[in-house]
């Protein structure tokens, strides 16, 4: 157990997390549920906390470990200002947006589950947002973009990184 | 009540067994041979390695012998052109995968994996190889993990959570990206929850897991008898 789980308390988004965990009354299956709120609380899941729930649902290490990592959701960095996801499901992927994820790695030199060295962009990869009849997608800050040609894919995301401050 | 008996039929020879035994213990104690690697007596079954595949008359689809029960009538095939293709098939893949290099292993000569292959007449290998950067993890005062030897068969992660209680072991990230993971993604030699049994290491079929100290060939597992070790936890003794 790390020394600073006695600490977190005085933090208002520990208790909100806290909450979400009394809420399934501690229970281990209130796990998903409490990396929801950490991740919205937090904004990425810090290491510290995610020993401290594990602690206090009294599962192993390991096992949160493997459930943060499993799901794409869940983000063990904190995410840059702008987070651009690309969706790799087979869908988009036929319909063009391997070309779009090459595109980004030249220009911005990032892969999938990186963040741009000043912090300004963070690049995610989808396995299917559900929304395949407008394959290609592309998400620019949740914002759904679909169905549109490779240069104009990539002149929307620069013109959106341009804009967006 | 007594459990009930069941009779069922294994490649054309008639045999009997419990209602809730596995098509696979059943086919052992009749001395009929399935191929396993994730499985392993004494552990819950994962059902993942898809080695243990037979056909069923009736069903067009493959079953897992470890996990699927015995019913009544059933008439089990074990091997045939089509599930020998897919073994072959299946243990290919696991070399491909990672970086297998049986002449520089611990284990070289006493590997299920690389005895496998052998009974199945493996003498190459059809799928291009991955060769994925993987790390050797040697903080342990005791023993080390070399992922590249890792086929994720889970049976450390199923024997640390199981028999040993610690669940220092666990899989993090999915698909191809998939690896074994201590506590936090933490360096094994600093973890927190694990007890040095070494329990792990022997259930390890490759040589993933081994012990310090031993060169090539040199790293034997141990029977650790698990099935006995878990009735003596159940009892509570």
């Amino acid at each position: 157990m790390p020394a600073d789980t006695q600490q977190k308390p005085v933090d208002r988004r520990w208790q909100r997390i806290i909450q979400t965990m009394l809420r399934h009354n501690n229970q281990s299956d209130a796990l998903i549920e409490t990396l929801h709120t950490v991740q919205e609380t937090y904004g990425y899941l810090d290491p510290a906390v995610l020993a401290a729930v594990a602690d206090r649902l009294g599962i192993p290490p390991a096992r949160v470990f493997g459930v943060a990592t499993f799901y794409n959701h869940f983000s063990l960095k904190p995410k840059g200002d702008h987070t651009l996801v690309i969706c790799t499901g087979t869908a988009c992927h036929v319909r063009g947006n391997d070309q779009i994820l090459a595109w980004v790695k030249e220009q911005y030199h990032l892969t999938p589950g990186q963040t741009s060295a000043d912090n300004r962009l963070s690049l995610v990869e989808a396995r299917c947002v559900g929304a395949c009849a407008l394959a290609p997608v592309i998400l620019c800050d949740g914002v759904l973009t679909g169905k549109k040609g490779y240069k104009e894919t990539t002149a929307i995301i620069e013109e959106w990184l341009g804009h967006a401050s | 009540m007594t459990t009930p008996i069941l009779t069922l039929t294994i490649d054309g020879k008639e045999v009997s067994g419990l209602a809730g035994e596995t098509i696979l213990q059943v086919a052992r104690e009749n001395g009929f041979f399935i191929p396993t690697l994730c499985w392993l007596d004494g552990l819950t079954s994962a059902g993942s390695c898809r080695l243990c595949m037979v056909e069923i008359k009736g069903s067009a689809a493959l079953h897992p012998a470890c996990i699927t029960l015995i019913q009544e009538g059933m008439a089990v095939t074990t091997s045939s052109e089509r599930l020998l293709r897919y073994r072959r098939a299946i243990i290919e893949l696991l070399f491909s995968e990672r970086n297998h290099v049986c002449a520089v292993c611990v284990v070289n000569g006493h590997c299920e994996l690389q005895t496998l292959a052998q009974q199945l007449g493996i003498d190459h290998i059809s799928f291009p190889g991955l060769y994925p950067d993987l790390p050797v993890d040697a903080s342990h005062p005791r023993f080390v993990i070399d992922h590249n030897r890792c086929i994720l068969c889970t049976r450390c992660v199923r024997v640390c959570g199981e028999i040993e209680g610690a669940h220092t072991w666990d899989v993090k990230n999915r698909g191809v990206r998939s690896q074994i993971v201590a506590d936090f993604d933490t360096p094994w030699g600093d973890s927190t929850t694990c007890t040095g049994c070494g329990k792990c290491v022997h259930v390890c079929p490759t040589g993933a897991l081994f012990e310090k100290g031993k060169s090539v060939a040199e790293m034997f597992k141990k029977p650790l008898g698990l099935p006995y070790l878990k009735a003596i936890r159940d009892l509570g003794v």
